[in-house]
């Protein structure tokens, strides 16, 4: 074990997954040379060489566009997009190419080994285009899996099965935690799967649910509710798409009661779509309206961060109207 | 069409490549670092009066940024972008141009805010994102905008201006403006796609827009020789079927040249011009960076040695437009003057909590009201959590 900041544990992991496999490639911008503005890939060209860690010019569709190409070759394309707010550009490789990749072509083609990496989420006084949370618009596309890791232990586990999983992963990074979220991490070569959500606090009376930065929010809100003799089940879904299911149905059909909480907008957001299957799905069991505690629909703000963010008070108002009901 | 239209070179029988570099473009330089014009330059239209104007804004942009660095270094500010030695592009192309013009930028050209009068309070207050900031302060420090001064209010995603600048200038030809558009870009933007989108675009669609290029040799610690293999950007001008100008960007009289012969020439034949500006980002990438990590310190020192403030100076000097005593008078007074305007603009208070949700549509929907309506009221349960807005609404 070794105390390993989230950036630790990412970098520790694509040094695992470029050693394991001379085809992994790993590239964007200013990724090669320098490792990348957060440092993720600190030390991965001086290793592995330029022909597998390097720059990119500066254009995302071409970045996503090369991964796809590299990928369906055969290759293990490991691409960063600088900001999740970046990721725009190369909407269209994503969403029409990587995710259809596959079906299209009846499996003759796919571009199961490529792994999108990008900093995600608000909380660092970026403003509207360094903060955001863009996980619902991939989400609503068949073909893709998105991941969101909650802290160090969690990323390397989850990018490494993400980079061997055989499908086109969305890997988004919680940038306030990369620094600020250290722990105890294994040094060897460890899995965390996928599509499975993990239950961090069992509970009685109502289900927390959220991911990624968010789980910080939730963990603090269900401390305040303890105070009340308020017993939270806390759940970390960490895989947005395709999610599971299962555990929260099981959770809910306990507790009664959903929470779901997210840095992203309100409206369309990806507890919506939480809320409406688990609101299928545990319909008899349910004591009160499933509860949605997200950003304001609007963009992200600079100023008016605080506000505007989904924090632990919010989460804790909503437990206790639920509780309430 | 005919395909054949274009095809005015040669017929050969064998196959026969035009080299990747076959492009050889000539670099305008009018005035030499020590003052003195080169021999046979033609000057721009410039009097004692615009020049006067041109260097105090220079110099006020050294200020301004050597200020904002220090403030941000002191934990006043949260971020800010320098433009160190790379002046000249910006307050040059302003003042190659007339008012009336739209000036559309990446984030490094503040300078053309400052040419067209900006207030330094109206800078302090973006950068403080206080309440009397125009744009509300939702944007990080340096994303100015002002509809009065024609500068379009910048925007953090790469390139997305160079398509915009096409149709913004398509608009002023289409009301028969006596106004053209200048995009600025850098020479890592010019990567993104919607650098080709912006550049056919205007081509085909024959707006009279400039692009502006500053090629200052990094997209923060992408060197341009691992960003494109090409002649620099002016080379892609040719491809377009766009008139294109290489122009030693720290030569502030080659850079209102080119800005005003492109003027008329994108107004007279409703065509668009690239220019490329040759220069060096003698800072950091930004606030956030340390360019130690990737280049080496005589690389930096080869370019302080072309400081384009310096060369204007020695040319006012030579000019006897401009003596010693003026010079230091100025940065004095421009460094108390910022100085004080830091100080009055931290502490005016953030936007009104109900700024969080206007401008998102034309009228605020009635989900968004619920919304803030409920925010409100949270915000009274737990003033201590909300000191900004607390109390304040
Ligand atoms: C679409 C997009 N991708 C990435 C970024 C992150 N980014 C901000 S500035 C920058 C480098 C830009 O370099 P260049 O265009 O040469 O301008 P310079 O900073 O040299 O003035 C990058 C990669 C961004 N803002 N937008
Ligand atoms: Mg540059």
């Amino acid at each position: 074990m070794a105390q390993m900041n989230l950036l630790h544990a990412i970098n520790n992991a694509l040094d695992i997954a470029m050693t394991e496999n001379e085809r992994t490639v790993c590239f964007g911008e200013d990724v090669g040379y320098f490792g990348g503005v957060f440092r993720a890939t600190s030390g991965l060209q001086e290793k592995f060489g330029k022909v597998r860690c390097f720059n990119t010019p500066l254009v995302e569709q071409g970045i996503i566009g090369f991964a796809n190409g590299l990928a369906s070759q055969g290759s293990v394309a490991v691409a960063e997009i600088q900001f999740a707010d970046y990721i725009f550009p190369a909407f269209d490789q994503i969403v029409n190419e990587a995710a259809k990749f596959r079906y299209r072509s009846g499996n003759e083609f796919n571009v199961g080994k490529l792994t999108i990496r990008a900093p995600y989420g608000g909380g660092i006084a970026g403003g509207l285009y360094h903060s955001q949370s863009p996980e619902a618009y991939f989400a609503h596309t068949p073909g893709l899996k998105v991941v969101i890791p909650r802290n160090p232990y969690q990323a390397k586990g989850l990018l490494l099965a993400s980079i061997r999983d055989d499908n086109p992963v969305i890997f988004f990074e919680p940038k306030r935690l990369y620094r600020a979220s250290v722990g105890e991490v294994p040094e060897e070569d460890y899995q965390l799967p996928l599509g499975k959500a993990e239950i961090l606090q069992a509970g009685n009376d109502i289900t927390l649910l959220a991911w990624g930065a968010q789980m910080e929010i939730i963990e603090k809100a269900a401390e305040m509710a303890a105070t009340d003799g308020i017993s939270c089940e806390v759940i970390d879904l960490r895989t947005i798409l395709p999610w599971d299911i299962e555990t929260v149905t099981q959770s809910v059909m306990k507790t009664g009661r959903l929470i779901v909480s997210q840095e992203a907008p309100l409206t369309a957001g990806f507890a919506s779509e939480i809320a409406a299957t688990i609101q299928q799905e545990c319909f008899l069991h349910l004591e009160s309206p499933i509860g949605r505690v997200c950003g304001l629909d609007t963009p992200y703000p600079l100023a008016l961060e605080k506000e505007y963010v989904a924090d632990h008070l919010k989460v804790y108002e909503a437990i206790k109207h639920s509780i309430n009901y | 069409m005919n395909t054949d239209s274009y095809n005015d070179g040669a017929v050969v029988h064998t196959p026969v490549f035009i080299d990747g570099h076959s492009v050889e473009i000539p670099i305008l330089k009018i005035l030499k670092q020590d003052g003195t014009l080169y021999e046979g330059a033609e000057l721009p239209e410039i009097d004692q009066k615009l020049a006067t104007k041109v260097y105090k804004t220079l110099v006020f942009h050294r200020v301004m940024d050597e200020r904002m660095v220090a403030s941000q270094r002191q934990g006043r500010l949260s971020f800010y972008m320098a433009a160190l030695g790379e002046e000249a592009a910006s307050v040059g192309g302003a003042a190659g141009l007339k008012d009336q013009d739209m000036i559309m930028t990446q984030y490094r050209e503040q300078g053309a805010l400052m040419f067209r009068g900006f207030s330094l309070e109206d800078f302090m207050n973006q950068m403080f994102s206080n309440a009397k900031d125009l744009g509300k302060g939702r944007q990080m420090p340096i994303h100015y905008g002002s509809k009065e001064l024609n500068y379009m209010t910048v925007s953090s995603p790469l390139g997305t201006q160079i398509p915009q600048a096409t149709g913004y200038a398509y608009g002023q030809k289409l009301q028969g403006l006596d106004a053209v558009t200048i995009c600025y870009f850098g020479e890592g933007a010019a990567s993104e796609g919607d650098f080709h989108a912006g550049l056919n675009m205007a081509a085909v669609q024959e707006a009279p827009v400039i692009f502006f290029c500053r090629n200052n040799g990094y997209a923060i610690s992408t060197p341009s020789d691992e960003q494109f293999k090409g002649n620099g950007i002016a080379s892609r001008g040719v491809g377009y079927g766009i008139k294109s100008l290489r122009i030693d960007g720290n030569d502030i009289l080659a850079v209102i040249k080119a800005t005003q012969i492109a003027r008329a020439y994108a107004l007279k034949e409703n065509a668009p011009v690239l220019i490329e500006a040759m220069s060096y980002r003698l800072g950091a990438h930004s606030t956030s960076d340390d360019p130690s990590g990737y280049r080496t310190r005589e690389e930096e020192e080869r370019w302080q040695a072309n400081d384009p403030i310096l060369r204007m100076k020695n040319w006012m000097l030579a000019q006897k437009w401009w003596d010693e005593a003026q010079d230091s008078a100025l940065y004095t007074r421009y460094r108390e003057e910022v100085l004080a305007a830091v100080k009055v603009s931290e502490k005016i208070e953030k936007p009104h909590l109900d700024t969080l949700i206007t401008d998102v549509y034309d009228v605020t929907p009635v989900h968004l009201q619920a919304q803030m309506d409920e925010l409100k009221e949270h915000i009274n349960k737990y003033p201590d959590a909300y000191p900004f807005t607390a109390g304040k609404f």
